[in-house]
């Protein structure tokens, strides 16, 4: 069901990336002719074109596509904004045209371009000068106002639970930890990367940075909260549907801030619990020798100097914690899906796909990589 | 007159850009020599006339971006464990000029790699060779050992000493515990 919604995921921001950045003009391109062919078929063209704009907008990470009610206030004056702002440009750049167009019919009489106080000009100006300035005010005051509001919203998600389920986000260069804060020692989740939530309960987020400033940010939640070092930011949102969605770094970070990302997952109570209870549980035993040998190789090189896999002695706090890594959707920050390949690649030499990276190259034997690979891809 | 006023002004420019290498960022380096895990003898104590290998250049010493990784990996590895920020704690100091197991490069190299006797645990296939080199370099660095202008000129938390970049260099005395 994982490599399905992550495929899904995959395909739909291929699609969304496509639409955004190289499919519309040339798609524009194909239509002129055809345009220019018919006139009036131009125009029937047109609401379809606006559609195709729009298409760009759906997906996993998008501020236009609100899984919950704080993206949903963004989106929201977001649209405000660019209809009130569309129409302002469109009656500017009329008034200019209509100004062009008269200034000309008159410019035949030489004389008539010398200025002269017309016979009640002044108050003629002054009060289009006024209806000006009150337009202007009246429309400045309608988006003071309304972002006034929606920053009031934001915070009264905060305000409305006193007891949010809570997860503590630290920014690392470059990848997310994330840990699902307990009273009760035993009952904290650490994670890496992937943050699932139950649909329609209050989350806080905790956000703390390890090194530099990072931004938080899934579009289809929220808006952007930034995680600064010495200091604990913290950010609420509630997902409505269920559904896989895309965050990332929004506030650069060095080398790899562009493949700083990770995964919401937002599902049912029930498989939420189910997910919990399972990330819980210590890391499985060797089944059989092959996975042994995986342990081994995990253990005597260089991996356990900075991951953690619980119920071993491997307990570095440097890097991701591994526990339950192939429970996971991707792998290196949401750089590659989590297959075996991609692991065997990234294990080898992770400077060839995140140069910079903190994880050294591994060279490691076939036969000792299988096994390791064996073994990870056993951390259900 | 002409030609020679070009020429130093080529000079010039080239020497600048002999710092750049200064600020090269090596993902994938080529550690020194690993010929420097036999280069160090733990006794003065030898048949005949004493010998002392070659000493083996570090280059990340000169490196900023390895000083500072280095810098990064002391305390990710732990090694603030023992030996604090470099003032000692159950571990010896590192930022005097006692050096118990000899403070050349390859000396630390492999004091790191090898461990020593009392507490100092063996870092071999653990820590990759190039970070190695890296802590190394960094180690050093904590006596003034690196030039003023790579070394790394900020900590991350309190700390009691001047930075690496401020530290007068001390002589590398060899002394047994």
């Amino acid at each position: 069901m994982f490599t399905d919604s992550w495929n899904l995921m995959n395909t739909s921001l291929k699609k969304s990336q496509w639409t955004t950045a190289h499919g519309r003009l040339p798609s524009a391109f194909r239509l002129l002719p055809s345009a220019l062919c018919l006139v009036p078929s131009a125009f029937r063209l047109l609401p379809s074109a606006f559609c195709l704009l729009l298409s760009g907008c759906a997906g996993v990470q998008s501020s236009l596509d609100p899984a919950g009610p704080q993206a949903d206030h963004i989106a929201r004056i977001w649209w405000l904004m660019l209809f009130i702002l569309s129409a302002i440009f469109v009656i500017v750049m009329a008034l200019l045209a209509l100004a062009t167009w008269r200034r000309r019919a008159s410019a035949d009489n030489e004389t008539e371009l010398i200025l002269k106080p017309e016979a009640g000009g002044e108050s003629r100006m002054s009060t289009l000068v006024t209806t000006g300035v009150v337009i202007t005010v009246f429309v400045l005051f309608i988006l003071l106002i309304s972002s006034f509001l929606t920053g009031r919203s934001l915070h009264s998600l905060a305000a409305s639970n006193p007891q949010p389920l809570t997860i503590d986000i630290t920014g690392q260069q470059w990848w997310w930890q994330v840990k699902y804060e307990n009273d009760m020692p035993s009952q904290m989740v650490t994670t890496a990367n992937e943050i699932h939530i139950p649909v329609g309960r209050i989350v806080q987020f905790k956000l703390k940075s390890n090194d530099v400033i990072h931004s938080f940010w899934v579009p289809n939640l929220h808006g952007k909260t930034d995680l600064i070092p010495g200091h604990v930011a913290a950010t609420w949102i509630r997902a409505d549907r269920p559904g896989i969605y895309r965050g990332q770094c929004a506030e650069f970070c060095g080398h790899q801030h562009a493949h700083m990302a990770f995964t919401v997952v937002v599902e049912t109570e029930e498989q939420f619990k189910h997910w919990y209870d399972a990330q819980l549980l210590a890391a499985a035993q060797p089944a059989n020798t092959q996975l042994a040998r995986g342990q081994q190789v995990f253990m005597t090189s260089t991996c356990i100097m900075c991951h953690r896999i619980q119920g071993t002695d491997a307990g570095g706090a440097v890097g991701p914690d591994l526990t339950h890594v192939a429970s996971r959707l991707t792998i290196a920050a949401g750089t590659l899906a989590n297959t075996r390949d991609n692991l065997a690649n990234w294990i080898l030499d992770s400077q060839a796909i995140k140069p910079g990276n903190r994880m050294p190259p591994n060279p490691l034997n076939t036969e000792d990589l299988s096994a390791l690979l064996d073994y990870l891809q056993s951390l259900k | 007159m002409r030609f020679s006023y070009y020429i130093s002004i080529v000079v010039a420019f080239s020497v600048l850009l002999v710092s750049c290498k200064r600020e090269e960022r090596g993902f994938r380096v080529q550690p020194p020599a690993a010929r420097a895990a036999n280069s160090q003898t733990l006794t003065d104590l030898q048949p005949g006339a004493s010998t002392s290998p070659a000493g083996i250049r570090n280059d990340f010493e000169e490196n900023a971006y390895a000083l500072s990784e280095g810098k990064r990996l002391y305390s990710a590895y732990n090694c603030n464990g023992c030996h604090a920020q470099g003032g000692g704690g159950m571990g010896p100091p590192l930022m005097d000029e006692r050096w118990i197991y000899g403070g050349k490069p390859e000396q630390v190299y492999s004091t790191i790699v090898e461990g020593r006797p009392n507490g100092m645990p063996s870092f071999r296939q653990k820590v990759p060779e190039f970070q190695v080199w890296q802590l190394a370099a960094y180690v050093r660095s904590m006596s003034g050992q690196s030039p003023k202008d790579a070394a790394p000129s900020r900590d991350d938390h309190l700390q009691g000493k001047q930075p690496e970049s401020q530290t007068k260099p001390l002589p590398v005395k060899e002394s047994k515990q």
